[in-house]
C-alpha cells in the first residue's frame, strides 16, 4: 500500500463522517414487545419523543387505536445547542411536558438519551417516569460504542413493521455523547423495571422499561410482556 | 371557492362547498361535507372541522376531519388532530396529538354504519 493511499483513506474517512449517510433498514426486537403491551389496552396514550413521522402515526394509530402525542425533543435539543443554552435543558425538561403524572401508557424515546448530558438525561428520565401510568412501558435505544466526534446527526426512526425500522439520519447541531453504561441506565429510570433488554448487532441496546403497579406488586410486572 | 391571500376573517366560517384558503382566519372553520384546503400562504388560528382537510400552510389550532387530514410538505400544524386517517409528509411540521382508530375497528364501523357522509362518528370521540 502506498503512503498516498493512507492519506486518501484518511480523507475518505473524514468525508464519510461529515456526509449524512442514507437510510438503513435495521431489525428491532423490543418494538414488538412494546406494541404487545399497548395492544392490550383500550385507546392507549402514546408519547413519541421523535420528530413527526407520518407513516409511524398511521402505523401506531391503525395498530393500537391510540392517541399519539408528538413531543419532538430533538428540535428542542437542537434549539438549545444553537442558542448555546444546553445547560438549561434539565430545567426545560422539568416544564416541557403538559402531561399529568400517571397519564401516559407508552413512551417512545428512540435514541434521545444519547444526545444528553448526564444531568439532562436524569431530569428527563425522572419526568417521563412520573408521566407513565402503572404498567405503562417506555422504549429507549442506547448507543454502546464511542460515537465519531464530528458526526452531527440525529436519526428518524420509521417503523416498517414490528420487527424492522428504517433509520434515516438527518443534520443536527450536536453529536452523540459517550455511551451510557447499563447500570447508569437502570439507575436513571428507577423505579421503572427493565422488562426486556436486547443488544443488537448494530451495537444499539434496546431497553424496554415497565412501571410497576404497586397495587398488584412487583411479581406480575414482567409477566405482561410475552417471552 | 378560493379565499385569496389578502382575505382576513375573524369569527366563524362555514360553507357547503369545497374551499381553498390562502389568507388569514382567526376563529372557527366548518365544512362538514366538503374538502378544506389550507393553501401555502394561509395563516389559520382556528378550530377546523371538515370532511377532508389538506394543509399546505400554517394552522394553529385543533383539526378534526370525518375522512382524512393530509399535512403536505411545507405544511405546519400546531394542534391536535382527530381523524380516521392522517397523513403527514416528510418536510411537514406537526406538534400535537393524533387520535385515530384501529384498522379492524374502522372496518367494522364502515360495515355497520349507514352511508351518511355528514355523520362525524369517526372524527368525534
Amino acid at each position: 500500500m502506498a503512503i498516498s493511499d493512507l492519506f486518501f483513506r484518511g480523507r475518505a474517512d473524514r468525508d464519510a463522517a461529515h456526509d449524512t449517510p442514507g437510510p438503513q433498514h435495521a431489525g428491532t426486537k423490543a418494538l414488538s414487545r412494546f406494541l404487545a403491551t399497548l395492544g392490550a389496552l383500550e385507546q392507549p396514550v402514546l408519547v413519541d419523543l421523535g420528530p413527526a413521522v407520518g407513516s409511524n402515526v398511521t402505523f401506531f394509530g391503525e395498530r393500537l387505536g391510540c392517541r399519539t402525542v408528538i413531543e419532538d425533543l430533538f428540535t428542542d435539543i437542537d434549539r438549545h445547542v444553537r442558542e448555546d443554552r444546553v445547560a438549561d435543558l434539565p430545567r426545560f425538561f422539568e416544564q416541557r411536558f403538559p402531561h399529568e403524572d400517571d397519564s401516559v401508557d407508552g413512551i417512545l424515546c428512540w435514541d434521545v438519551f444519547d444526545y444528553l448530558s448526564s444531568d439532562a438525561a436524569v431530569t428527563l428520565a425522572e419526568r417521563l417516569t412520573r408521566m407513565l401510568r402503572p404498567c405503562g412501558v417506555l422504549l429507549a435505544f442506547f448507543n454502546t460504542t464511542e460515537p465519531a466526534p464530528d458526526a452531527f446527526r440525529y436519526t428518524k426512526h420509521l417503523v416498517i413493521d414490528q420487527g424492522t425500522l428504517e433509520r434515516r439520519p438527518y443534520e443536527a447541531a450536536c453529536g452523540k455523547r459517550r455511551p451510557v453504561l447499563s447500570r447508569e441506565v437502570e439507575s436513571m429510570f428507577t423505579p421503572l423495571r427493565v422488562a426486556e433488554q436486547f443488544l443488537l448487532k448494530s451495537q444499539i441496546r434496546e431497553v424496554l422499561f415497565k412501571k410497576l403497579d404497586e397495587r398488584i406488586g412487583a411479581g406480575s410486572a414482567l409477566s405482561v410482556v410475552d417471552r | 371557492m378560493d379565499l385569496g391571500r389578502s382575505v382576513v376573517i375573524k369569527g366563524e366560517l362555514s360553507a357547503s362547498e369545497d374551499l381553498t384558503i390562502e389568507g388569514t382566519v382567526d376563529g372557527k372553520i366548518e365544512l362538514r361535507d366538503n374538502t378544506l384546503t389550507i393553501g401555502a400562504t394561509a395563516h389559520i388560528k382556528a378550530e377546523v372541522f371538515a370532511k377532508v382537510v389538506i394543509v399546505l400552510g400554517e394552522v394553529n389550532g385543533n383539526v378534526a376531519a370525518i375522512e382524512r387530514v393530509d399535512i403536505r410538505d411545507g405544511g405546519a400544524v400546531d394542534g391536535d388532530l382527530v381523524s380516521p386517517r392522517v397523513a403527514i409528509a416528510d418536510g411537514a411540521h406537526f406538534r400535537g396529538s393524533v387520535d385515530m382508530q384501529k384498522k379492524d375497528i374502522q372496518r367494522k364501523d364502515t360495515a355497520s354504519r349507514p352511508q351518511n357522509p355528514a355523520q362525524p362518528a369517526a372524527a368525534v370521540r
